[in-house]
């Protein structure tokens, strides 16, 4: 995916985060990862992302 | 528990027999090749199995009755072809509500509907619902029927000794106490088992957080024998709720309590009506009902290290405790019992070494482990047990309302049989088969043959099934039945066989073994190891 192609989703999840109620986030994103999972259809890539994005969680 | 004013036992819809002690006790047997604790349906299972055996055994149980209240309630089409094996199955198939659908919903919108699998190839339907009360009361009918079992009531084992090639136990019953010496025990006493305690010996495990209370009731309600499952309903948010048919207008519900929610009070009888009172009006039911019997029940997932301790075995929910979301806790007891009568039958009768006992445990462990793994992942489903389990759960229902594959994640995963694959008895094999042919150690599936189904031809003991008679001729010198059938049979392609392939069935209809190609020297070496070694 190109640079600007990541730019315009980067804006359109906070954009979209911003008309659900903060406490309803983890739920949404959680159904945004299966949704996209069953898109990418291929559990080992999806499983790598999703140990990547624990990553530095610990600031 | 009861309503007020009614006892233990006084049902809206059933009469409980009362059971008197052996009378005339100078004339009773004290001793029999094998004693079994406890007459609930795994004990009496596996006494029909064993006279199906021919062999004679004593059946004890401290009460006189039967258990009180519905407890299990499905049966899984396995365990019917178990009944039907031990010759009880008649009383059942009038009785029962046979089904193969599910239904989930969430907050009040369904969004999963699962079909087991069903055919016309297959003899019993994949589920039926029926109360444990009636199953206890058929299966004692047969026993009743069966000279080689004598089942004595308020009999409680109070002591057990082992003694050079037995055990002695000693009965208590209202005249007193008497020693009884059998070659084998079968403890089927049970959760809370006597003799496991007796014995010094603990279920080991994990319990899970959540429970359930679980009613049944009695009312009119127009729905077919469909399970539905509810998540997160507007009358128990966050919570779960389980109904089933039951025979007689009976419907189980079950349902979750909150973390918050005080036991005590949860299972006092004027909130059990109005949280039954509140399940009813969500699921749009405004008839009359009754409450019959409620209880409270927590997932846990606990088994024995071993069933076996020297010549007593542990059959049932002695030796292993399942959640009971997938059904398994009855089932898996059927298959115990199943296993254990027909390998005490052949080593008894002298006709398979002692060695063949050996492989009890191992097997019928492994299928309690099975069905850990998957009755896991339905609790973790029902009842989340961490906050990563619950948001995944969650978002999973959410967004199952607009697309069915998250719906999918719902599916309870019910029993199915397990396939004994590490089983000492079990000839892995090496030939080529296609991936949907019956694997060696797997339950052999139904098919249709020209007359009646195949599980109705196979023999009493081990049956060579072959598609070849030739082959079915070379067996002749073993003590096996043989069945043959046209290579070109519904039977061969339900198994992927070809002409020169052949399955060795055991007497509890698993596959001991399977060739593409069988020699008569390959299938004799199959059945001596499927009966744990050399004949005596």
């Amino acid at each position: 995916m190109s640079a600007a192609n990541i730019e315009t989703v980067y804006e359109a999840l906070a954009l979209k985060l911003d008309t659900i109620p903060t406490k309803q986030h983890p739920l949404y994103l959680a159904k945004l990862a299966l949704l996209l999972a069953h898109e990418i259809d291929d559990a080992p890539k999806v499983i790598t992302q999703l140990n990547a994005a624990a990553q530095n969680l610990s600031t | 528990m009861r309503p007020a004013g009614r006892a233990e036992t006084e049902s809206l819809y059933f009469s409980y027999p009362h059971f008197d002690a052996p009378q005339d006790r100078a004339s009773l047997p004290v001793s029999a090749p094998v004693a079994i604790v406890g007459a609930g349906p795994i004990g009496m299972t596996a006494a029909l199995g064993l006279a199906r055996e021919g062999i004679r055994s004593v059946v004890f149980d401290t009460k006189a009755t039967f258990n009180d209240g519905s407890r299990a309630i499905c049966i899984a089409r396995q365990s019917f072809h178990i009944l039907n094996q031990i010759g009880a199955i008649a009383p059942f198939m009038e009785k029962a509500l046979g089904w193969t659908t599910g239904r989930s919903f969430y907050r009040g919108r369904q969004i999963l509907e699962f079909h087991m699998p069903d055919s016309p190839a297959e003899k019993f339907r994949p589920m039926y619902n029926l109360q444990q009360q009636y199953i206890e009361q058929f299966l004692w009918q047969a026993v009743q029927n069966e000279p080689l079992i004598d089942l004595r009531w308020q009999s409680t084992i109070t002591d057990v000794a082992d003694v050079g090639n037995g055990v002695t136990l000693t009965v208590t019953d209202p005249s007193g106490s008497y020693p009884f010496t059998a070659d084998w025990v079968l403890a089927a006493d049970g959760a809370r088992s006597p003799l496991r305690k007796i014995r010094g010996l603990r279920l080991k495990g994990e319990n899970y957080e959540g429970r359930y209370v679980i009613a049944d009731v009695q009312m009119p309600h127009d729905y077919p024998t469909i399970r539905r499952a509810l998540f997160d309903p507007d009358c128990r948010r966050g919570g779960t709720i389980l109904i089933h048919k039951q025979p007689e207008n009976i419907w189980r519900i079950d349902y979750q309590l909150r973390d918050d929610e005080d036991e005590t009070e949860a299972l006092r009888e004027e909130t059990v009506r109005a949280s039954v009172a509140a399940v009813l009006a969500e699921i749009g039911y405004d008839g009359p009902w009754d409450l019959e019997w409620w209880s409270v029940y927590s997932a846990n997932t606990l088994a024995l290290d071993d069933y076996r301790d020297g010549r007593i075995f542990f059959i049932g929910d002695s030796a292993h405790i399942v959640p009971i979301f997938g059904v398994r806790g009855l089932n898996n007891g059927l298959a115990d019992a199943h296993n254990i009568a027909w390998k005490l039958g052949w080593v008894l009768r002298g006709d398979a070494p002692v060695t063949l006992l050996d492989s009890y445990s191992p097997e019928r462990r492994g299928a309690t482990l099975d069905v850990f793994a998957n009755a896991s992942k339905s609790a973790r489903f029902m009842t989340p047990p961490t906050a990563g389990w619950q948001l995944m759960r969650d978002a999973a229902l959410n967004l199952a309302l607009d697309h069915p594959f998250a719906g999918q994640l719902a599916n309870p995963r019910q029993m199915t049989p397990y396939t004994y694959a590490d089983s000492p008895l079990v000839t892995n094999d090496e030939g080529s088969w296609s991936k949907t042919a019956p694997l060696p150690g797997a339950a052999l599936p139904d098919a249709i043959l020209e007359t009646g189904h195949l599980s109705d031809h196979l023999g009493q003991g081990f049956t060579l099934l072959t598609f070849d008679p030739e082959l079915a001729k070379s067996v002749g010198h073993l003590p096996i039945g043989t069945l043959t059938l046209p290579a070109d049979s519904p039977a061969a392609q339900v198994l992927g066989a070809t002409a020169r392939s052949a399955f060795l069935i055991r007497p509890d209809s698993h596959i001991a073994a399977r060739w593409s190609q069988a020699t008569p020297s390959q299938i004799e070496a199959a059945f001596t190891k499927s009966i744990g070694g050399p004949r005596p």
